[in-house]
């Protein structure tokens, strides 16, 4: 850091992150600019939201580390009785069961259980040594198997990808030994077909096979794909140009404000405009690393690296989804698609690695 | 115990294990945007052009817009077929809401019935959310402003406005005119035939009858094009290019209005036709045949059971009489016969024979009845053209025998396609020894001859050949083919009919047209002429021939008794004439079906027709000439 000592220390004292909220803010732009090309009924809402996201985030810079620490069992086994609550008495919508009715609000937990699970992981496996040891290592994946299970028979198989990740990136960055790690990819691989003939609903199996050849039902299944990489495709090295792309504008492009923005945004910005939008992300990126790696204990290092790493999935999940090289499964652009839940939860998580950051340094004075 | 573990961490080991890994994840970032560039770049940069004109074949929509079909003209200006804007309501579904409370609005506003809401449903169920479909056709002018003022109650919901045939004289002219109706499956194959798909894509109409069919060609006109922007729904956004169709040309008929309103009403409830056509021209003023139907009835699509009637109905509405009406010619031919006479030395001008009231076949004993009982004495061929004399021309076919008479009388036209630019034709029946033999597989009796000697028999003619035959006789041997084209507007210049290939007749001694022709004039001026009554105290000459047909044939000495005959079987009142007789202008032929007799009934209407020509028309079109 090449600020000045008086910068650091406001900052400090805030418990805010500079950098982070620097790529936060130009991201947060790039969504609004988006979304009013989209429609400009979608800013103001999302201007909302995203004061109380930053405001989310703000308040969890101020929680100490331990304090994180202390709680996390607590609120784990909480998520967890959450989410069998939802599939007892959740709220159906769109052929899965999601919400939870709180009377004044709809809510759902297994958005928290992303956040939740790194930490889960982490108390589990810095309460040893590392590396991680065989034993702790299946334990813990037990700790990420009973919640994404959950998530997945919701059905939200988008949520549960997260989630799942989010666990095991912990382990990964624990230290587990490549063997496990292959043994591991070699199981998943056989669960593939599990998968696919138990736990997979119709709709879900035909966004996969379109997937792999999205032409074989251009006005059916295959219809968003298709249209979503002619956005793309057409967007060229320029772009259209801002409010130009017609294939958002003539409304060929299906949730234009959530899933497919990217493809909006590529229509019209171009393949310049996606390497600008692919640095700044690297660049966040890339600062949530260092904090990780300066984090001062096992369980903050882990926590902070499991939560860039899943605001990696996020990014890599939808764009290669909506640019056809993974399958159709709903999980938006991180901070540009429209959205509460999932943007609170991001920065709830920025505001995270921020604690972490900013509060060690006192301790180690 | 935990502190205890705590403390005997080696924590530089695990930050050096964490950073480690952080490493191969950083790289894996890296590879995994390295894999999401390169996709994109491929899509964005390789695939760019393809994507351009896919994104662009999706908003971009090429639309035929068909061409106005041309408008039909009377020689006076006066519309016979134009296109009338139909106003209908239709719905995209996708873009309303609270669909059934806005129908049930509309029920109220304008009176919305269950059945047209239980069709649109149904109709709906058929097709896609954002495709229009129809609410209500054919709105009224005031439902259409009381919709409009409260269109943006109803989003979604919109008027279409569109070009529908209408003949605003209905009946009058459908004989005429025919009609357009929706293109068939059959129309689909003969335009594909022709090559001419493409000019009528968008079209949904063409025409199927009469003008309406046979100038189809001038009417239709070519379809533009339309290149417009479309969202994801197929509405339309912006134009981007447009070449407007060339619509279809307007023509002006032959047909005179007034003269064939008329007509028409001279007809009444008479089933029959009438044609008046100009001699020196071969335009047809007016052409009917009764009854008739509303056109109009087949441009919105008749009803099968409307339609059966119309097939089924006992009087044959849709049969065009005055070009497929095949009826017995009678007397009205014998001017003809007498040239013939003439010409083959069979008689001169003053060969005389005695009439006793019937004739019988050189040896044999079949007698012939003249129509008048007691015979007309001692007759020469323009007494026996006058007073309609049977026996004289019963001796005279005979002499000159059918292998003569069938060629002369083909000469004229009888037997043949008039060339009328009518589709619908035929050619009736102009018998000989081999017609007889095909189709009856039996010989020609001398009998047989005689009918035809008078116009009965085999021999039937239709209208249109009777007029043009009439009108050869008053162009002494000329032949003109009838038209009822007059020309196309804007194209400046009057139309020609196409050139008929066939010769003027020529007669031994041009005199003999003198002989048949005064003869005709003396029908109608002579005392003893069979149509003076109906013809006296005109400001012009006329020349005629009356005409009965027998319907039925009736034994040999039966007599004729008009009340004791049941109304269909009773005889065609017939009468041919031109107008003035020095200098023939026109020419018309009546056809009464199972009036009685031709100079009695068929007479005074062709004297209401010349009276109409001489006494308005003409004198208009004279004024016409003068100020123009």
């Amino acid at each position: 850091m090449v600020s000045t000592k008086a910068q650091k220390s406001i900052f400090y004292r805030l418990h805010i992150d500079p950098w982070l909220l620097l790529g936060i803010f130009c991201l947060m732009g790039l969504s609004l600019i988006t979304l009013y090309s989209v429609s400009p009924d979608w800013v103001m809402p999302q201007l909302i939201r995203l004061a109380i996201a930053i405001t989310a985030m703000l308040v969890m810079a101020q929680i100490p580390p331990e304090v994180y620490q202390r709680w996390t069992p607590a609120v784990f086994i909480v998520g967890v009785l959450l989410l069998i609550a939802v599939s007892v008495f959740g709220h159906t919508g769109k052929g899965a069961q999601r919400w939870l009715d709180l009377g004044f609000t709809k809510f759902q937990p297994s958005e928290i259980m992303k956040l939740i699970m790194p930490f889960a992981v982490a108390y589990y496996i810095s309460q040893h040594t590392l590396p991680v040891r065989l034993k702790n290592a299946v334990i813990a994946l037990l700790i990420v198997l009973v919640p994404t299970l959950l998530i997945a028979k919701q059905p939200d198989l988008g949520t549960s990808i997260l989630v799942a990740s989010s666990g095991i990136f912990v382990l990964f960055l624990s230290g587990i030994s490549w063997l496990y790690i292959s043994i591991a990819i070699g199981a998943v691989l056989a669960f593939v077909p599990i998968l696919w003939f138990y736990l997979m609903h119709d709709y879900q199996r035909t966004r996969v096979m379109t997937l792999f050849n999205p032409e074989a039902d251009p006005l059916g299944a295959g219809y968003h794909i298709i249209q979503s990489k002619i956005a793309i495709g057409s967007g060229g090295v320029w772009g259209k140009g801002w409010l130009q792309g017609t294939q958002s504008q003539l409304e060929f492009l299906p949730e234009r404000h959530t899933d497919f923005i990217f493809s909006v945004y590529s229509e019209e910005f171009g393949f310049v405009g996606i390497l600008l939008l692919l640095t700044i992300y690297l660049f966040i990126i890339g600062r949530g690393l260092w904090i990780a790696n300066q984090a001062q204990d096992a369980f903050t290092k882990l926590v902070a690296g499991s939560i860039i790493l899943t605001f990696f999935v996020y990014i890599f999940v939808n764009i290669g989804m909506v640019s056809g090289l993974l399958p159709v499964v709903g999980v938006p652009l991180a901070l540009i698609s429209y959205g509460g839940t999932s943007i609170v939860t991001l920065l709830a998580g920025f505001g995270v690695l921020m604690s972490f950051n900013t509060h060690k340094r006192f301790n180690r004075k | 115990m935990a502190r205890k573990r705590i403390n005997i961490r080696n924590h530089s080991a695990e930050s050096a294990l964490f950073m480690r890994r952080t490493l191969v994840v950083f790289i894996a970032i890296i590879i995994a945007i390295g894999v999401l560039i390169s996709n994109l770049y491929y899509l964005q940069i390789n695939s760019f052009e393809s994507f351009q004109t896919r994104s662009n074949d999706n908003r971009i929509n090429v639309q035929t817009v068909p061409p106005n079909r041309g408008l039909i003209y009377d020689r006076n200006g006066i519309i016979l077929a134009e296109n009338r804007p139909v106003y209908s309501l239709q719905v995209v579904v996708r873009k309303t809401k609270n669909l059934t409370e806005k129908i049930d609005n509309l029920r109220d506003m304008l009176g919305l019935t269950d059945k047209e809401v239980e069709s649109f449903y149904s109709r709906n169920r058929y097709s896609r959310s954002f495709k229009p479909v129809l609410l209500r056709d054919q709105l009224s002018e005031k439902e259409v402003a009381l919709f409009t003022v409260n269109q943006h109650l109803f989003k979604g919901f919109s008027i279409q406005a569109n070009l529908k045939r209408y003949y605003p004289f209905g009946e009058a002219f459908t004989h005429v005119l025919g009609y357009i109706a929706k293109i068939n499956s059959n129309d689909i194959k003969r335009i594909d035939e022709r090559g001419e798909t493409a000019r009528y894509r968008g079209t949904h109409y063409i025409g199927k009858l009469g003008i309406e069919k046979y100038y189809e060609e001038l009417l239709h006109g070519k379809p533009g094009q339309r290149q417009v922007e479309v969202d994801s729904w197929g509405k339309v956004i912006r134009v981007l290019n447009f070449t407007p169709p060339i619509p279809g040309k307007d023509i002006k008929l032959n047909i005179d209005i007034q003269l064939q309103l008329k007509a028409q009403n001279l007809l009444g409830d008479t089933r029959g036709s009438i044609i008046v056509m100009d001699t020196r021209t071969g335009g047809v003023l007016s052409l009917v045949s009764n009854p008739s139907y509303d056109p109009n009835l087949f441009v919105q699509g008749i009803s099968s059971k409307k339609y059966n009637e119309l097939l089924n109905s006992k009087d044959r509405p849709l049969i065009n009489r005055a070009t497929q009406g095949r009826y017995p010619p009678a007397s009205t031919i014998k001017p003809q016969m007498a040239l013939l006479a003439l010409d083959t030395n069979v008689i001169t001008e003053h060969t005389k024979i005695k009439d006793p009231g019937w004739w019988i076949v050189p040896g044999s004993k079949r007698r012939f009845r003249d129509w008048k009982r007691w015979g007309h004495g001692e007759v020469d061929v323009n007494h026996a053209i006058e007073q309609s004399c049977d026996t004289f021309f019963y001796d005279a076919s005979y002499k000159i025998g059918i292998d003569r008479i069938n060629p002369f009388m083909e000469k004229f036209g009888f037997g043949q396609y008039s060339g009328l630019d009518l589709g619908e034709e035929t050619k009736a029946i102009m018998p000989s020894r081999e017609w007889k033999r095909e189709r009856y597989n039996a010989p020609w009796y001398d009998g047989d001859t005689i009918s035809v000697g008078i116009g009965q028999g085999y021999w039937t003619v239709t209208p249109i050949q009777l007029t043009q035959a009439t009108a050869t006789l008053a162009r002494r041997g000329e032949i003109i083919t009838p038209h009822i084209l007059h020309s196309i507007v804007g194209d400046g210049g009057e139309f020609t009919p196409p050139v008929q290939a066939s010769q003027p007749i020529k007669l031994k001694d041009e005199h003999y047209w003198d002989i048949a022709l005064k003869a005709m004039y003396g029908v109608t001026s002579n005392t003893r002429g069979t149509g003076h009554r109906a013809f006296a105290n005109t400001s012009y000459t006329v020349a005629g021939k009356s005409g009965t047909a027998q319907v039925i044939n009736m034994a040999e000495d039966e007599e004729y008794d008009a009340e004791n005959i049941s109304e269909r079987h009773r005889d065609n009142a017939m009468f041919v004439a031109f107008a003035p007789y020095e200098s023939p202008e026109i020419v018309t032929t009546v056809i009464l079906e199972n009036a009685g007799g031709g100079s009695s009934n068929g007479a005074p209407i062709v004297r209401a027709l010349f009276d109409e020509y001489f006494d308005h028309i003409k004198t208009k079109d004279k004024l016409d000439e003068i100020d123009g």
